[in-house]
């Protein structure tokens, strides 16, 4: 049974770079451990072990360009016994028979406090209404001059400068040059924010920075910074990191890029798309005009049509004046004529009613009567004066003054003036009256003398 | 006119073409309007054609705050 042809021989070179090829074939990998045996050489590299309860691993950082990816120190000095988290690929080094981890980007393992330090910061600022909406101010609609303030050095303020200029090539730039990571950023940044309030005429002002990671947006998420934008009179666009990244700058700012390349496009009106508004409005103001003179000579037009000549409604009027006139004339004379008639008709019935010939009537009849009571009223005194002579005959016997004539006399007694007929009417002494047919007496009663008849009666 | 004119020249060539398309005005008002709204999208497009821009360093000496040319300015095309 010999099977040693079918064993397969390799040599520590050999089988080292099989190794070496299986190995530095894995993917990169994310690693979470503890620093130990931290060593930093003069070439600037950093050397430690990895380690973890159980297991260990050597790892290397090493300094740009040649570590790959890595081509920045770390916003933070690794030391030893800190928990870190790294990306790191496998690689061996056959001459050793060692395997180790390149690592090409690390965070610290406390990235959870600076994240808490970050949710603190912007609670705070929330509540104190610095993110409040209704302190944003507007953006104006083309600005003369934009401030910006960054790096003067990079991609950021190349993509803003090729921006702006694409869209509008006329708004002026003036940048505030700052660094914009490391410890001296913030005050740099707020500095900047300041001297663009004063610069003059400048009508936006863009904050902006390139991608990073967390420790890099440090400045940003900085708090005299974000009370500086605050402050600012001039509207601040941020534009920190990439469309996912938010730090409180951008809470703060009155709008909020995606990137800086966006923060120049809000900041600058596309100039083609002005050009055409302006051009549309005036072919709809030219087009209007016409519109509206088509409009009114088509109703000057109408209103031709039914314009009257006033010479023809002169006319018209002379007409119905005639008309009137003539009917006036004609009612006048009827209104005449029937009085004329009425008049007439008046004339003769008051004719009929002519009292003359009953005047004459009356009179004649008058006459007859008059002639008739004066021969009755001549009869009738005739008749009388007969009646009265022979009734003063009559008289004349019967008067006592005639039997007076004849002796008789008329005795009274007064003061009452009874005539007397008896004695017993008088008393001795009393006065009497006693006339005579010619004269008057008067006398005292001396003695009375009366008769037995009348003694009688006194009984 | 200045460049915060120039919004404010757009907002009234706006509102004459409006009102123009309202139909409210008197002829005499549509006829001055129009003339207004000419003029004034002369002077936007005016301002709209002006392509020169200056690109200027802000920056601190002794204290003073002054301006100088930023050498990164290309002329894109």
């Amino acid at each position: 049974m010999d099977s040693g042809n079918l064993k397969e021989i390799l040599t520590v070179s050999a089988l080292n770079d099989r190794i070496k090829a299986i190995l530095e074939g894995l993917a990169a990998v994310w690693v979470e451990g503890e620093v130990s045996n931290l060593r930093r050489p003069a070439s600037g590299h950093v050397y430690f072990t990895l380690k973890d309860m159980k297991s260990q691993i050597r790892a290397v950082i090493f300094r740009s360009p040649f570590g790959g990816g890595w081509n920045r120190p770390a916003a933070f000095a690794i030391e030893e016994g800190m928990s870190l988290v790294c990306r790191a690929r496998v690689t061996v080094y056959p001459p050793r028979g060692e395997y180790q981890l390149i690592i090409d980007a690390v965070e610290p393992r406390g990235l959870g406090a600076l994240q808490k330090a970050f949710e603190q910061l912007k609670a705070r600022l929330e509540a104190e209404g610095l993110f409040d909406p209704a302190r944003k101010k507007p953006l104006p609609f083309l600005p003369a001059r934009i401030g910006v303030v960054t790096s003067p050095t990079g991609a950021v303020i190349r993509d803003i400068l090729t921006v702006t200029r694409r869209r509008f090539p006329s708004v002026d730039i003036r940048i505030a040059p700052v660094r914009v990571q490391g410890t001296e950023a913030p005050a740099e940044i707020i500095r900047a924010l300041g001297d663009l309030q004063i610069a003059g005429g400048i009508d936006v002002i863009i904050l902006a920075r390139g991608g990073g990671s967390l420790e890099d947006f440090a400045p940003f998420n900085d708090e005299g910074v974000a009370r500086a934008i605050a402050r600012s009179r001039i509207p601040v666009i941020s534009a920190v990191g990439h469309e996912t990244d938010f730090t409180i700058a951008d809470f703060t700012a009155d709008l909020r890029a995606a990137t800086p390349s966006a923060a120049a496009e809000l900041a600058v009106p596309l100039r083609a798309e002005l050009l055409e508004t302006v051009g549309s409005l005036r072919l709809r103001l030219i087009r209007r005009l016409r519109q509206e003179r088509g409009r009114r000579r088509e109703r000057i037009a109408e209103l031709q049509g039914r314009l009257r000549d006033p010479k023809r409604r002169l006319a018209d009027v002379r007409i119905a004046l005639d008309d009137h006139l003539e009917r006036m004339r004609l009612s006048v004379a009827r209104l005449r004529e029937a009085h004329r008639q009425a008049w007439a008709h008046l004339s003769i019935r008051l004719e009929h009613r002519n009292p003359r010939s009953r005047i004459a009537e009356g009179r004649t009849g008058m006459e007859g009567l008059g002639r008739m009571l004066r021969a009755a009223w001549e009869k009738q005194a005739a008749l009388k004066k007969n009646r009265a002579r022979a009734a003063m005959a009559l008289l004349s016997s019967l008067s006592p003054l005639a039997v007076l004539g004849r002796g008789y006399s008329i005795t009274r007694r007064r003061p009452d003036g009874l005539i007397l007929r008896r004695a017993g009417e008088t008393a001795p002494g009393q006065e009497i009256d006693i006339r005579l047919a010619a004269g008057n007496l008067n006398a005292i009663i001396i003695e009375t003398f009366k008769e037995p008849s009348d003694v009688q009666r006194e009984v | 006119m200045s460049k915060e004119k120039f919004e404010e020249a757009l907002e009234r060539l706006e509102e004459i073409v409006r009102r123009m398309e309202a139909g409210e005005m008197t002829l005499e008002e549509s006829l001055k309007a129009f003339e207004e709204g000419i003029k004034l999208s002369r002077l936007c497009t005016k301002k709209l054609d002006e392509a020169d821009r200056r690109v200027e360093l802000l920056l601190r000496e002794e204290g003073e705050l002054v301006t100088k040319p930023f050498a990164g300015e290309e002329r894109e095309s």
